[in-house]
């Protein structure tokens, strides 16, 4: 065998991801991301060292997956634990940098304006600036584009206007104009206030050595107050943009003393783990009675009953949870015509919070039986077949079978599936983000929240819907939930394994 | 069997047939409604299962194409479906790739070799399988909105963010792919090592053109993850002409813009291609999924 080309490929991969790692890690270092750069950095040099020393062979093999999963699950999991004692939300977004930034950059005029006129020569212009009592102050000539301080003098000599730009250029130079700062001989600074005028204006505020803030306007401090991510007045007033900052466990304190978040957080939680329990229960209970008798030898097209039966779970979701939609629409819904037609009712499937969760739960049971159905074929078939001629010489009847030969044998392979099930079902967002988007809401609480909002879609609505974007809120939630689904994976290990020793 | 056959056990047959067939007429329902519903002319309910009318105006919206209606009035694709067909396209097969070229190397040290921290490895990657994604929402949305800070073309609205996003399936495609490379003998291998050939050599020239078929299916079943993924999508996707097919086609159904027909046309449409390919993987995944789940 040739040292082929796949080695010289992979070599080469290996050392454009080299480079591309050690580019990434100057870049973040540019962006003051030093953590992360150190981060990377480290990874990378972890990385370089399992495939240079002999003793991680193995685990050159296992890097790029182990990476993968390191990377794209674990890090989100983290980062969610992380923002989770945080107060990131839309009204503390920035960084402490950048909110201190918005502020110092916030200026304010006194409402005196000068007229603005500009000359050009050769490439620079020359600032002439005319007040209404006819008072004139020039610059000389400067090279727009970036930050400037421009001095200007009293003029005396008049310059002739018609050389100055006409509006359409000024409009051009707008961006070049607004980081111009122009200095009066009186030391008061200008700065632009619309197309063609310039006001006196100076920053709202500035920084003092301690590091706080002082208004200029009053000379009053204010300062950073890092327990609510706020810079605050002396009085205690709280000044837009907040920033991010570490609040310790309060995100999971006001979820379980708030009532206003409690009460909400019960009655989702309790309606999440009965669709759960119940969805796990209606799919296994009709995925393994169709399973039985799909099983069963007698019975002929076999093989066209499961392709049809299988088929509710090969269409694509985000089309068959829609198609309900529609169907089950209140007033447009072909199901409500036809119920209409029939008995003259137009059942409420979105506004009556009963009918709207027996709606979810019937469409989800249309869409998980057909897994369940071909879990449980698959494990029948392992059933020997001797225990059901010994039955059916004992004189056993199909129920008997059922309940004592096929239920106990399945029970124990399909115990970890079934536990699956209840945590995938735990947080099936997708089914009502796209069949109710929690509907019908409940009218009794401040935070918005619906009769059938599973855990999951309670905060993708906190997070990204509803008014107030609140990111730490939504993430100590979905913490809590993942500490409900690593119980139930553990459980689910220590049954896989059990599973395991006794086959 | 030898089983003496009762009289009842003719009647049961028929029962059982006729069961099947009612929950099937039931299940298929919806479907038939809505090759109905993209035949009919219109937006709105009402009419037979059959369309007195048909019409293909759905369809060539559908199709991206504008047709006059009765009034003569040119009516428009109300959204780019095919672009969206297209994105969906483009970042489940980025997405396929890259997990499958990280995977495969990973499966194969795990299923040939010894070392420490294996068998931890291996349970940490089933346990972590468990977490769906929906829970890291906000962190996803978040990295990627920072990351687009520093490299804009991983940021928010990128398809290249979205397939990356996707990538956290390696856990179960790792576990699959080491199933198939265990029922592998490894005899073939070891006579190539025996002939010289370094444990990557075997890796490439004899275990990967044997486990072809387990490659291609996980290649699939990535593939069809990355089509009809939801909640990721509509939380790093915002741009009409970046959306997926899959949180592009929610847009179709508010009460203030009924799209009812339009939204049946496009769901033909994307949808069967789809169905079709699940049906034909289906086999695999069920059965990695049980044997996983009974063998180990």
């Amino acid at each position: 065998m040739k040292p082929s080309i796949v080695r010289a490929a992979l070599a080469a991969m290996g050392m454009l991801a080299l480079l591309a790692a050690l580019a990434l890690v100057v870049l973040l270092y540019g962006a003051h991301q030093r953590a992360a750069a150190a981060g990377l950095l480290a990874l990378t040099g972890a990385a370089v060292w399992i495939y240079v020393s002999p003793r991680c062979y193995a685990w050159r093999y296992v890097l790029p997956g182990a990476l993968a999963a390191l990377v794209f699950i674990v890090m989100p999991m983290l980062y969610t634990l992380g923002i989770s004692f945080t107060n990131y939300s839309s009204d503390n977004l920035l960084s402490f940098e950048r909110a201190t930034a918005v502020l110092l950059g916030r200026s304010e005029s006194s409402g005196e304006g000068l007229d603005l006129k500009l000359f050009e020569a050769q490439g620079r212009h020359r600032f002439l600036f005319s007040t209404e009592d006819g008072q004139r102050f020039v610059s000389g000539p400067v090279a727009l584009g970036a930050a400037l301080r421009v001095p200007l003098k009293a003029a005396d000599a008049a310059d002739a206007d018609d050389a100055a730009l006409p509006l359409k250029q000024l409009i051009a130079l707008q961006p070049a104009l607004r980081q111009v700062v122009a200095v009066l001989p009186d030391g008061r600074e200008l700065r632009v206030s619309s197309l063609r005028r310039f006001a006196v204006s100076r920053p709202a505020f500035v920084r003092e050595a301690d590091g706080s803030l002082r208004d200029t306007q009053d000379g009053t401090r204010v300062t950073a107050d890092f327990s609510t991510g706020h810079w605050r007045r002396a009085d205690g007033t709280p000044l837009q943009p907040g920033f991010r900052t570490e609040v310790g466990w309060q995100n999971y304190v006001r979820i379980f003393s708030d009532h206003r978040f409690l009460e909400p957080f019960v009655r989702v939680f309790s309606w999440t783990v009965a669709f759960a329990g119940l969805n796990t229960l209606f799919t296994f209970g009709l995925g393994i009675v169709l399973a039985v008798a799909l099983n069963w030898d007698a019975l002929r097209g076999r093989n066209f009953y499961r392709v049809m039966l299988f088929l509710p779970y090969a269409v694509p979701a985000f089309i068959s949870i829609p198609v309900f939609r529609g169907l089950f629409n209140e007033n447009l819904g072909e199901i409500n015509l036809i119920l209409d037609q029939l008995f003259g009712v137009r059942p409420g499937w979105f506004s009556d919070a009963t009918l709207a969760r027996g709606m979810v739960l019937l469409v989800n049971t249309w869409l998980g039986y057909p897994y369940m159905m071909i879990l449980s074929m698959g494990l029948i078939k392992a059933i020997p077949g001797e225990l059901y001629e010994a039955s059916a010489l004992a004189g056993a009847g199909p129920l008997t079978n059922f309940f004592r030969i096929t239920l106990p044998l399945i029970a124990r392979p399909i115990a970890p599936l079934l536990i699956a099930s209840f945590a995938t079902n735990f947080n099936n967002l997708t089914l009502i983000a796209l069949l109710t988007g929690g509907a019908p809401d409940y009218l009794d609480t401040e935070v918005p929240v619906g009769a059938t909002d599973l855990l999951a879609s309670y905060t993708y609505r906190i997070a990204f819907q509803d008014s107030g974007q609140n990111y730490a809120l939504a993430c100590a939630i979905s913490s809590i939930v993942f500490l409900i689904v690593a119980t139930l994976a553990v459980v689910n290990l220590k049954l896989f394994k059990v599973g395991r020793d006794s086959a | 069997m030898a089983i003496v056959l009762k009289k009842s056990h003719r009647w049961r047959v028929l029962l059982a047939h006729a069961g099947l067939l009612a929950f099937i007429a039931l299940t298929v329902f919806p479907f038939l409604m809505i090759l109905s519903i993209s035949l009919r002319p219109g937006n709105f309910a009402g009419g037979h299962l059959i369309p007195s009318h048909i019409s293909f105006e759905h369809w060539k919206l559908a199709l991206g194409i504008s047709y006059l209606d009765a009034d003569g009035q040119l009516v428009k694709p109300p959204f780019p479906v095919l672009l969206w067909i297209w994105n969906s396209l483009k970042v489940a097969f980025i997405s396929a790739s890259v997990s499958l070229v990280l995977s495969i190397t990973a499966a194969y040290a795990f299923a040939r070799m010894r070392f420490r921290g294996r068998d931890t490895m291996l349970k940490s990657l089933l346990l972590l399988q468990m977490f769906p994604s929906v829970l890291a929402l906000v962190a996803i949305y978040a990295l990627f909105d920072r990351i687009g800070d520093v490299v804009p073309w991983l940021g928010l609205n990128s398809h290249w963010s979205l397939a990356l996003a996707y990538t956290g399936g390696v856990a179960q495609h790792i576990w699959l792919i080491k199933g198939y490379y265990d029922s592998v003998p490894r005899e073939l291998e070891e006579a190539a090592a025996v002939d010289g050939a370094t444990p990557f050599q075997a890796f490439v020239h004899v275990l990967l053109p044997m486990a072809l078929p387990i490659l291609v299916v996980v290649f699939v079943l990535a593939f069809l993850g990355g089509m009809i993924e939801y909640p990721v999508a509509s939380v790093l996707m915002h741009n009409e002409e970046n959306l997926t097919l899959a949180i592009g086609s929610r847009l179709f159904l508010f009460n203030q813009r009924y799209l009812w027909g339009d939204f049946a046309a496009t769901a033909i449409l994307a949808g069967l291609p789809l169905t079709l390919l699940f049906l034909v993987t289906q086999r695999w995944l069920v059965s990695g999924l049980t044997s996983g789940a009974v063998k180990g």
